[in-house]
């Protein structure tokens, strides 16, 4: 036989009965050659060069998932940062781009369009400005396309000008989509060292550094993962680690197979694949579940930051060595609403903001689809932003931040975002205020990088 | 260093490996089970090139190894044809192209 009957079974088991699943197939295109000689040409054009190029997206990536018998949960678009295409001057003429763009991705069946983005860690032009205050009117007209800002990188350093607005900003898009618990806010994520190739929303966008037209897969996996710990409880942990490479080493592998074939089909480069394990609010489907397998009795207990150092750091290890080009965000991500049992470890008190905050550090991406209570102040939701980035600033790393303030919802109520966004019990935050601090605004300069400790 | 004169191995394994497709049926034995699946696999032109069998305890397992380039209709299809069978005799039937084995397996 060709294979072994050990390996079948493995391989039938983590598709049928542990959700193992490529979550998006992300098309990112290139838009910065789409300016037209008003921004309404610019407009045509972009919406041309999208349909050309997704249009095949869908039936493509249909066709695949039923060769292999793999499920691909998300089809996505990822466009240049939109920043890059303004001159400050569009006003709502940015709006009307967004309504087109949500129309398309609807008609041709893309889940979500990523890339209203703006990189202002340094500084604001006019068009990151009016991308950033067009934001909220943009998140809460559509339902498919997402936002991001990069306002921090350890090259650098940190744009609290920026963190600032954003805190506005957040709050604003809450408030604009109140009847639906602010759910505008989950397509909206605030960066430091944002990656240029990630496949994952809210942050997915097409850098400048990349080919025209490039396929992006992200894969997931937690409940494989937690199946593979849960077979050997008497594992060590240096034993843990190993199991959980050679799982993520097999993950990767999938999607490292669907996405060349899903390039090549419809005629452009493969990117990358990022192997995160990302979870949904299915039982099973759970980053928590993974660290309480490992033996924390409840996500969010002491230990956690520990055992998801070792997830994380397995993960990346093991899809290093499966895929020639990993990129993205590679390793777990834990969001609160996400996942049905962090947001349980929330309810019940295991799990508050400070320690998810601590597990951020170790992890791939940061504060993510946290809901806090709606009166949250502008400076508390900036000071929140600030110390996460400062942990992806000061480690290199990316961190991205999307905090969900529940409007007329406070701490111990339920939000419900539904979908793959779930829901979310609303979280405790610290009374005790920074407003004096980040109110001085100004920039913060980029870290040495000698003299670590 | 490069050998001349010999063939490129992985691409007639790639080549071979292009239509081949992996048969699981598991379910409670009773008789008649490999009799179903395989004259619906003939039935669909599938042509079996390897196939393994286990019993344990009551639970039945079956592996098999098809070529489906023959095969007039999709693999979708297929496995949906398949699936029924199964369903009628009480067992259930999976079908997974090989590539995903080979991805996941070997390096």
């Amino acid at each position: 036989m060709l294979f072994e009957r050990s390996e079948i079974l493995e391989t039938l088991r983590m598709l049928e009965l542990e959700n193992l699943d490529v979550r998006t197939v992300t098309l990112g295109i290139n838009i910065l050659d789409c300016r037209g000689e008003s921004f309404a040409s610019t407009i045509e054009r972009v919406i041309a060069k999208i349909k050309h190029f997704a249009s095949p997206l869908k039936e493509t990536v249909e066709k695949i998932s039923e060769k292999y018998g793999i499920p691909i949960v998300n089809c996505r678009v990822a466009v240049s940062p939109v920043a890059l295409l303004l001159t400050g001057k569009e006003g709502s003429e940015l709006v009307e781009l967004a309504a087109k763009l949500d129309h398309l991705a609807q008609a041709l069946q893309i889940d979500f369009v990523g890339g209203f983005s703006a990189l202002v860690q340094k500084g604001f032009t006019p068009g990151d400005l009016l991308l950033m205050e067009s934001l909220p009117n943009i998140l809460s007209e559509t339902e498919r396309i997402c936002g991001s800002v990069n306002v921090a990188s350890s090259r650098s350093g940190i744009n609290v000008d920026a963190i600032l607005r954003m805190g506005e900003v957040i709050q604003e898009t809450a408030r604009r989509t109140a009847s639906r618990d602010g759910i505008g806010c989950a397509k909206l994520v605030v960066f430091a060292n944002s990656p240029e190739d990630n496949p994952f929303m809210a942050g997915a966008f097409h850098g400048p550094g990349e080919a025209d037209a490039v396929v992006n897969v992200g894969v997931s996996g937690p409940g494989v993962v937690k199946e593979m710990i849960r077979r050997h409880p008497e594992a060590n942990l240096g034993e843990l680690a190993e199991i959980v490479k050679r799982t993520a080493f097999k993950i990767t592998r999938v999607g490292e197979l669907i996405g060349r074939e899903v390039a090549e089909k419809i005629g452009v480069a493969f990117g990358i694949v990022d192997l995160s394990l990302a979870p949904t609010p299915k039982v099973g489907d759970s980053v928590a579940e993974v660290i309480e397998a490992m033996g924390i009795e409840k996500c969010g207990g002491w230990g956690s930051t520990l055992a998801l150092a070792l997830l994380t750091d397995a993960c990346k290890k093991g899809g290093t060595m499966a895929s020639s080009f990993v990129g993205g965000l590679s390793g777990a991500f834990i969001p609160v609403s996400e996942d049905a049992s962090m947001n349980q470890s929330v309810t019940i008190g295991a799990l508050s903001l400070e320690k998810l905050e601590a597990m951020t550090s170790v992890s791939s991406v940061g504060l993510d689809m946290i809901a806090i209570p709606g009166d949250t102040p502008v400076e508390v939701i900036a000071c929140i932003i600030g110390d996460e980035i400062a942990i992806g600033v000061i480690n290199h790393k990316t961190v991205g931040v999307r905090l969900i303030p529940v409007p007329g919802k406070k701490a111990g109520e339920k939000a419900v975002f539904g979908g793959l966004l779930g829901e979310a019990t609303v979280i405790e935050v610290n009374p005790y205020r920074g407003g004096r601090f980040i109110r001085r605004g100004g920039r913060i300069p980029a870290p040495i990088t000698s003299l670590r400790n | 260093m490069v050998e001349k004169g010999l063939p490129d191995f992985r691409d007639i394994e790639e080549e071979a490996n292009k239509n081949k497709v992996v048969i699981t049926v598991v379910g409670k034995d009773r008789i008649g089970i490999i009799a179903a699946i395989t004259s619906c696999l003939a039935e669909y032109q599938v042509n079996i090139e390897d196939i393994t069998q286990k019993i344990l305890g009551e639970y039945f397992t079956m592996i098999l190894v098809g070529d489906t380039s023959r095969c007039p209709i999709g693999i979708g299809e297929l496995r949906e044809k398949l699936a029924k069978k199964g369903e009628e005799i009480g067992v259930a039937v999976y079908l997974q192209h090989a590539q995903i084995f080979r991805a996941m397996h070997r390096i």
